[in-house]
């Protein structure tokens, strides 16, 4: 007989049955159907599942429900109160809304009960409090600074019974508008701070069934056999499907279609993650211990390692046609005349390491089968359509046949742009006819998705010696892992960046794109310019020291500035801000140091040396490359005067729901509350295109915009015939249109258009100005960012502990559409940079990963937060929406090298392998002192 | 596939133990049960039938003053330890290191009752425990019988106690200077960014001052041996002398000369170790010095 867990939740009596094995997060979620407790790893390490236990937070991850009974649970369904028919929220949760601290939102409920928690036991918190209580609170958007003051603001707002204060260190926008330009808040920010936000994982369907796919966990081998007899006949399994079952394409893909929706027998397994057959059962448990009771052969084959010795002779070819996916050549000039004409060369090897997104919400896709033949699949996905597409290939469908209804994503940064359950998912649901869950733990998520591409980086550099650059030479060896995913377009903007935002007169980049028994790499936040910026940055330092010059100074003279012709042949005619850049970080650097490249001692303690590094970059905003880069959008005006925008691009926490609003409202001239938001229905929105390379709010902010003009043309059209005025006498403000003395809301434009057969809804297709493949010159990009950081850090130079104090980062987003949301941008750009330079490493040995865990791969916490000062350049561009471009990227990329410069400027240790390696640090100082 | 059938909640140590010896299947104590839970997760424990959960025995949920020793039960969260004022009197030291086990969620219900039975010989709060010098009670069917600190451990992971029968019930420190206000401890740690968070080195000193000389003093290094490591050499040296610069580096080469710093897999080497300790050994020493004055 089994026990009762008798507990009290929010105030609220239960008595349940104890069931075996059961979590307090499980029995929070599955229920008593409270999911605004998140699951991200499951292994208490991201805080995502924090709830209070009489008043106390714990991770319920790992906390037995039966220890439960008989105790006190507030959950973050329980701080807003109902009043009447509102919710009050709690001063918390009005903070993280005003202060811009939800992004993604997959870790405020963690947050906030975490900081719920110290408030009630120290009402006076201040920053160090803070920071000591969210220590092993993740926060992937990274916007610690924002949240930070979300709870010092919060806390003061319970102190003194004054209204929530607001940030005010954010400006707007320099270029004056009504609505955009200002500061707005997000529209789903209530919902993620009350628990109340649906993500995928968070959905029941009648019926449903949970899968679980069995993954090869060999790194290379042809699979020899494979016995599903033994799971098929489990109880509670209804179905197990393996390659022989998949109905039309056997692969998948985003660009080149090499990736198998399972491996069939004498086929090859290409890395550990290879999906060799897929479980349908009644739980979660039967799913798994049914993948236990499939066995599985393997003929081993030789691992192949890294991407160097995947282009040596004699090693395994891991696909048909090779191991090399693509050869990526930049030629600009005449490098033996440019190397000739130089007063110095310097050339070095850099080497980066494998990253993962490690976004809080692990993946997830359910697939619901429909009564009339089609398929609606619930997930996060960055490509909504693409979803479509590759899901119904494999079917053999059409793709109208499936709906994707894209949910709420906890982040995703470029790791949810391959398919991973959706195909499966909906394999299963085909052949059962029930609706299907499909969720990967953190360790799948882990040993599954494209990551970062490790990256070889030869660098070879001339420059006169005034500092000015004539001649870059690089060569880069990028690791893709088993499938293509987006290796080869990440690799060419590797290689097309690579000579930094500089004016270069000769060029030339080569680029190996090779595929290993790796887990396959592909779209992360940056693209490959953040493995090449760390080269070409940490040289332009390399070259100042040589030439004895100030290293703001050769960024200065070299940069590229408008009339500069780009690596690939493209004329810079507009919206360059990079100099203003410099000048701006480089003004606010000096500000704290007038030298600020010199290693000051601390005076406490003469081992703690601290100085300054300085870094620039450029991003392309868009596809580009001659791919047509369009983007749809719907406006429609409804009968109560409000309007809906829509479109299948995807917010992942980056904030392009707000842009969209913001840009309807501004176009409307009405309050942005007027304006709701859909996007990612396949269905019901047009399509957006990817959501990768900054550029939904060009694209998508475009679309948008022009729909809403289409729209405002239309309503004057039939205004000015109805009224017989000229259109350009009608004028739209403050939500009202006024015609010829009339004015009238758009209720009751509503009714004049519907009234005279006109539907006020407009579907407009954007496309931006077109671009030209690498190699043939023109204009490869339409848009680029700039982005210039200044780290200042901290060397302890016995134990070679690294500290980042001070970001200052500059980024000329050409107009800043949304300043609260673009404050998150950047400082989840510098933290992730951050992380990217000190924390991360995504270890691979032999083909096995080391780092299956989120406890082995550190993503950086609020500990390790520097003081981030950002400042917005906004050089506009014509053709982006009142001047905008891309900032998702940009904002990350300069992190590295600024904090790798400042260490060699502190310590004199030169950094060229990442992460940065403490113990490298302190032997290099130790072997000198030695010498 | 369930990791456990039964969930048993005695609020003795008697029916603790009970518990553990009745189960119809394998049974194993939890008490905090971060580690546990993660071992039992992922695959590294192997299914139990029966947990015995200790969160509710009332003597191990203590933490009071007996006679000359404080006593600490063995499922006290590692959080209230941190802030209990008898605590923050007596065993400075310890409440470092409970301050740095983990996150502050973790440490809401974590236990060093549980962590010392992981047998992990470089853990925060066993450095801790070892220059404080801690005994440890463990209830068997038997009875209860005390035994050293250090004594639990029989090798990295490998635990003196029989986890199907016995239980860790608590930790006596002794505090036998309560008339003295000259002894003071310190305990410190260096860790590194990356992957598994676990300190790359840590260390504890406990001491007694007496003016200008070392009446009394232990000095825990972690990971300095298979077993939590005293550095019983550089004690020995400076008890009774006075803690001058020439004695710190007669004890600095006798600590290095006993430790055994060995290479850990992408933590930290031993040259690594070997090169950092004498720094972090003297911050935790003169700490603890000034502390006692």
């Amino acid at each position: 007989m089994n026990n009762q867990i008798s507990l009290t939740v929010n105030g609220k009596q239960y008595s349940v049955e104890a069931l075996p094995s059961e979590t307090l997060s499980t029995l929070l979620r599955e229920r008593l159907r409270l999911t605004g407790t998140k699951i991200g790893c499951e292994e208490a390490e991201c805080g995502a599942c924090t709830v209070l236990i009489d008043g106390e937070p714990i991770m319920s991850c790992v906390y037995p429900a039966e220890r439960a009974d008989g105790k006190t649970i507030v959950t973050i369904e329980g701080l807003a109160q109902r009043v009447h028919e509102e919710m009050k929220l709690h001063p918390l949760q009005e903070a993280f809304v005003d202060h811009g601290a939800v992004q993604c939102g997959f870790c405020i409920p963690g947050q906030i009960m975490t900081a719920y928690a110290l408030l009630n036991h120290n009402p006076s918190l201040n920053s160090e409090d803070i920071r000591f209580a969210l220590k092993d609170t993740l926060c992937r958007c990274a916007g610690y600074p924002s949240i930070e003051n979300a709870i010092i603001a919060a806390a003061q707002a319970l102190q003194t019974g004054e209204p929530v204060q607001g940030p005010t260190h954010i400006p707007d926008s320099i270029h004056e508008h009504k609505t955009v330009g200002h500061k707005h808040l997000r529209p789903e920010a209530v919902e993620k701070v009350t628990g109340e936000a649906i993500y995928t994982d968070d959905l029941k369907f009648d019926g449903m069934l949970y899968a679980k796919v069995k993954r090869a966990m060999i790194p290379h081998g042809f699979l020899k056999k494979l016995d599903v007899s033994k799971a098929k006949a489990l109880p509670g399994v209804v179905a197990v499907l393996t390659s022989e079952d998949v109905p039309a394409e056997k692969t998948h893909g985003l660009v080149i279609y090499d990736w198998p929706v399972m491996v069939g027998i004498n086929e090859r397994v290409r890395y550990i993650g290879d999906a060799l057959a897929i479980v349908a059962a009644e739980s979660q448990e039967i799913a798994e211990q049914a993948l236990a009771l499939i066995e599985a052969e393997f003929d081993l084959q030789p691992v192949v390692t890294n991407p160097v010795m995947a282009r040596q002779a004699d090693v395994p070819q891991i696909h048909e046609k090779g191991n090399l996916l693509k050869h990526i050549k930049v030629r600009k000039g005449d490098m033996d005349a440019g190397f000739a004409a130089a007063d110095v060369v310097l050339e070095h090897t850099f080497h980066t390491q494998t990253t993962d997104h490690a976004f809080l919400e692990p993946e997830c896709s359910i697939a619901v089968p429909l009564a009339d033949g089609r398929m609606e699949i619930y997930v996060g996905s960055q490509i909504p359509y693409q979803d479509r597409a590759q899901v119904a290939r494999v079917l053999g469908w059409e793709e109208e046949r499936i709906r994707i209804v894209g949910q709420l994503m906890g982040g995703g940064f470029g790791g949810k742009e391959d398919v991973m359950g959706q195909i499966h998912s909906a394999m299963l649901a085909n052949i059962t006819k029930r609706p299907v869950k499909l969720l990967f733990d953190r360790q799948e998520s882990l040993l599954v998705h494209p990551k970062r591409h490790a990256t070889q980086i030869r660098v070879k550099i001339g420059a006169m010696n005034n500092g000015r650059l004539v001649a870059s030479e690089t060569e880069l060896y990028g690791d893709t892992g088993a499938y293509a995913s987006l290796g080869e377009k990440v690799m060419t903007r590797a290689t097309t960046h690579s000579a930094g935002p500089y004016d270069i007169e000769h060029v030339r980049a080569d680029c190996y794109a090779m595929y290993t028994n790796n887990p396959p790499a592909g779209a992360f936040r940056g693209f490959g310019v953040t493995q090449s910026a760390f080269a070409v940055e940490s040289m332009i330092d390399k070259l100042a020291e040589k030439l004895n010059l100030d290293p703001v100074e050769v960024r200065r003279m070299n940069a590229l500035h408008v009339g500069s012709i780009t690596n690939t042949g493209q004329e810079l005619k507009e919206s360059v801000g990079l100099l203003e850049c410099i000048d701006r970080v480089d003004a606010e650097m000096r500000k704290h140091n007038a030298y600020p490249f010199k290693p000051v001692t601390d005076p406490a303690d003469p081992n703690i040396v601290r100085a300054w590094g300085f870094a620039s970059a450029y991003k392309n905003t868009g596809l580009g490359g001659g791919a047509p880069d369009k983007s749809g959008a719907d406006v429609e005006l409804y009968e109560d005067g409000t309007f809906q925008v829509r479109s299948s691009a995807a917010e992942l926490g980056q904030g392009l729901v707000t842009v969209m609003r913001l840009t309807v409202a501004e176009e409307m001239a009405v309050s942005p509350d007027k304006v709701r938001i859909l996007v990612m229905d396949t269905d019901l929105t047009p399509n957006g295109g990817p959501t990768t390379a900054s550029r939904q709010t060009f694209v998508t902010g475009n679309a948008s915009r022009y729909a809403a003009k289409t729209l405002r043309d239309e309503i004057s059209a039939t205004m000015a015939e109805k009224f017989d005025v000229r259109p350009e006498k009608i004028r739209f403000e403050s939500g009202v249109v006024h015609v010829n003395g009339h004015s009238m809301t758009y209720a009751e434009i509503y009714k004049e258009m519907t009234s005279m057969g006109q539907h006020p809804r407009v579907r407009y297709e954007y496309e931006a100005p077109k671009t030209q493949p690498l190699g043939t010159g023109g204009d490869m990009h339409f848009a680029f960012s700039f982005g210039v950081q200044a780290a200042e850090v901290e060397v302890n130079k016995i134990t070679g502990e690294v500290r980042v104090l001070k970001v200052i980062s500059a980024n000329d987003v050409g107009m800043a559409v949304n300043p609260l949301g673009l404050q998150g941008q950047v400082e989840g750009g510098v933290m992730m940079g951050l992380g990217n330079c000190l924390t991360e490493e995504f270890i691979v040995e032999n083909g096995k990963v080391v780092t299956d865990r989120l406890a082995r791969y550190r993503v950086p916490g609020i500990m390790l937060t520097p003081e981030i000062t950002s400042i917005i350049v906004e050089h506009p561009i014509a053709s982006g929406p009142y001047g905008a471009k891309g900032v998702g990227e940009i904002s990350s990329i300069p992190t590295t090298p600024a904090i790798t410069n400042a260490i060699y400027n502190a310590v004199g240790v030169r950094v060229d392998s990442l992460p940065v390696d403490q113990e490298m640090i302190a032997r290099e100082l130790w072997e000198r002192e030695e010498k | 596939m369930n990791l456990w059938q039964e969930y048993k909640r005695p609020v003795s140590v008697t029916e603790a133990v009970q518990a553990l010896a009745s189960a119809p299947g394998p049974a194993i104590p939890i008490a905090g049960g971060t580690d546990l839970m993660l071992d039992l997760k992922q695959g590294r424990h192997t299914p139990v039938h029966t947990l015995v959960d200790l969160t509710s025995v009332r003597e191990m949920t203590a933490l009071e003053l007996r006679g000359d020793s404080l006593f600490i039960g063995g499922a006290v969260p590692v959080n209230r330890i941190a802030l209990d004022p008898l605590t923050v009197t007596h065993a400075q030291a310890l409440v470092e290191a409970c301050n740095l086990i983990a996150g502050p969620q973790v440490r809401n219900t974590a236990t060093l009752g549980g962590n010392v039975a992981h047998a992990l010989p470089a853990a925060d709060g066993t450095i801790a425990l070892t220059a404080l010098n801690a005994e440890a009670e463990v209830a068997g069917v038997s009875g209860t019988h005390r035994m050293p600190f250090t004594s639990l451990f029989l090798g990295p992971g490998k635990s003196a106690i029989d986890k199907t029968k016995e239980i860790i019930v608590g930790f006596y420190l002794p505090i036998s200077n309560l008339q003295s206000p000259k002894t003071a401890s310190c305990f410190k740690r260096i860790m590194r960014p990356q992957g598994v968070a676990l300190p790359i080195l840590n260390c504890s000193v406990w001491l007694e001052r007496d003016g200008d000389v070392v009446k009394d003093i232990r000095i825990a290094v972690g990971p300095g041996g298979s077993i939590p490591f005293r550095a019983t050499e550089a004690e020995n040296i400076l008890r009774g002398n006075p803690l001058t610069e020439e004695t710190f580096t007669l004890i600095q080469d006798a600590l290095l000369a006993q430790a055994k710093f060995r290479d850990s897999a992408r933590r930290a080497s031993g040259d690594y170790r070997r090169h950092i300790v004498s720094g972090l050994f003297k911050d935790v020493l003169s700490t603890a010095w000034l502390r006692a004055g």
